[in-house]
């Protein structure tokens, strides 16, 4: 079993018990993950190549072009994972630049539809490196917003490292496991602020037989996840 | 009802600030033809409304555009947009940057004669901060929810490329996704669409479903037969995108780029590219 095999696994645990509902992913992990859950214990979500053909097993089931795509979020009908350059500890989020946005130093994607999907339905997040340079005190723009600004639901972070919650009284972000060889202190030394550590902190859930099976042999036979968390 | 036109002739609508809606998406089925004639139409100050992809870049890189009104600039297979990137850290270029279903609503809005229509993107966010002209409405009903009022993007001249066309403005999308295309033509005053291959009206009903003919001929106000002129980017089943040359114009320095393939006119350019 791998690290990046135990994130596939977690991104898919995020969206458990969430029906027929469409699952988004920017990742090549989280796209696994969805698919994982879809083909596991999730049968009846509904996931898109990228573009617009929705897929069931692997093979075409519907269309969803982006006019679709755009109904289902304002529906709500729809539980995306992103990723971020950066996020605070409410689960802002920030894709669009870093510096000051009038001249930024580093211009990035602008904000896509993270502003749309973060008030309209539930929010995940995939982050293949966990640094503070990512988990920072504030963002530089607010793309995403977190829980402080009235974000519809942000419901786990993945890490490389670890996985994420708000399940504090002001909902700010917990440390929910660790995953397999980090400790806690890890995941400290790589958040650039004051995380909600549990006193006893589990470690992430690891795939079973079946969903080990279902990654090598069925989702991901080249190993491509392997290079997504180097 | 032969609106058949030059690519130059259109483009020679274009007049110094204008705003220009181009149609696709990322680097998907944009008129690219039309974009490099623009390009060398020496016209300046340019509004460019667009789900950005390497329409921006080259417009950008030309220094013909003023402002970019978008939800994102990205070329899909390599992320960021050089040319674009370069020219908001260097601050040539002003922005206005929308959430991608808030620019659908004002492309939306314009299209049904609306001043605005109400949405949730964007509450909370930054997008309100450096978009300080941004109002909310409350809802009349007794809800009373707050909402952005998405104020409507009126176009002066939209630009889409589709797979098939008669000379009447009626076309056709073979691909997976409308895009916007439509909206774009809708909100716009002077429409213009590029395709692949023109036909005859017969022709063109029969090649596929009723649901796939994107535009009718009120929509559309000259028609451009611009074969291969989403090049570089896909206009699929036509063809995919052309990811090497799509690698080598993120990778190469502007000038070279520019004498070597948007010196001359678009023969010279589809020559080119002929590899």
């Amino acid at each position: 079993m791998t690290r990046a095999e135990t994130c596939v696994v977690a991104c898919a645990e995020a969206w458990r018990g969430d029906g027929a509902i469409l699952a988004s992913s920017a990742g090549l992990i989280p796209h696994l993950g969805a698919r994982l859950a879809q083909a596991t214990f999730a049968p009846d979500l509904l996931v898109s190549d990228g573009e617009a053909t929705l897929l069931r097993d692997g093979r075409a089931e519907g269309w969803l072009p982006f006019r679709s795509v755009f109904a289902t979020v304002a529906a709500g009908a729809r539980h995306v994972m992103m990723g971020a350059s950066q996020l605070d500890r409410f689960g802002n989020q920030n894709i669009s630049c870093v510096g000051p946005w009038e001249k930024p130093t580093s211009q990035l994607l602008c904000v896509r539809g993270a502003p749309g999907n973060t008030v309209n339905h539930p929010v995940s997040y995939w982050i293949p490196r966990h640094s503070p340079r990512v988990f920072v005190e504030a963002v530089d723009m607010v793309s995403g917003v977190g829980h402080d600004r009235n974000a519809h639901e942000i419901r786990v972070v993945v890490t490389d490292l670890a996985v994420l919650d708000f399940a504090t009284p002001d909902r700010s972000m917990r440390l929910r496991s660790t995953h397999p060889g980090v400790t806690v202190d890890d995941v400290v030394a790589a958040t650039g602020f004051a995380l909600t550590i549990p006193d006893d902190v589990p470690p992430t859930r690891e795939p079973d037989d079946e969903e080990l099976k279902l990654i090598r042999d069925l989702l991901d036979p080249a190993g491509a996840r392997e290079r997504e968390i180097r | 009802m032969n609106k058949l036109v030059s690519v130059e002739d259109a483009v020679a609508e274009i007049r110094d600030g204008m705003t220009i809606g181009i149609g696709g998406w990322g680097s998907r089925r944009k008129p690219m033809a039309v974009v490099r004639a623009v390009l060398r139409s020496g016209r300046k100050n340019l509004t460019l409304v667009t789900y950005g992809g390497p329409d921006v870049g080259l417009l950008v890189a030309a220094g013909i555009v003023r402002r970019v009104v978008t939800g994102f600039v990205s070329l899909d297979s390599i992320p960021l947009e050089p040319h674009f990137r370069r020219a908001r850290s260097e601050g040539t270029i002003r922005l206005t940057e929308y959430d991608e279903g808030m620019l659908y609503w004002g492309l939306l809005a314009a299209a049904n004669r609306l001043p605005f229509l109400p949405i949730r993107a964007g509450l909370g966010s930054d997008v309100m901060r450096i978009n300080p002209e941004l109002r909310t409405v409350r809802s009349p009903y007794a809800d009373d929810t707050e909402l952005v009022a998405m104020p409507a993007i009126p176009l002066d001249v939209a630009f889409i490329h589709l797979n098939r066309a008669d000379t009447g403005g009626n076309g056709r999308y073979l691909g997976p996704d409308p895009y916007f295309d439509d909206l774009f033509c809708l909100a716009a005053k002077r429409r213009f669409l590029s395709c692949e291959q023109v036909e005859s009206t017969d022709d063109l009903m029969a090649g596929g479903p009723p649901q796939t003919l994107l535009v009718n001929r009120s929509m559309v106000d000259g028609v451009l037969h611009t074969p291969n002129g989403a090049h570089f980017t896909s206009c699929v089943p036509d063809y995919g995108r052309d990811e090497a040359f799509q690698q080598e114009y993120a990778t190469t320095d502007w000038e070279t780029f520019r004498a070597r393939y948007l010196d001359g006119g678009e023969a010279d350019y589809q020559l080119a590219v002929k590899r």
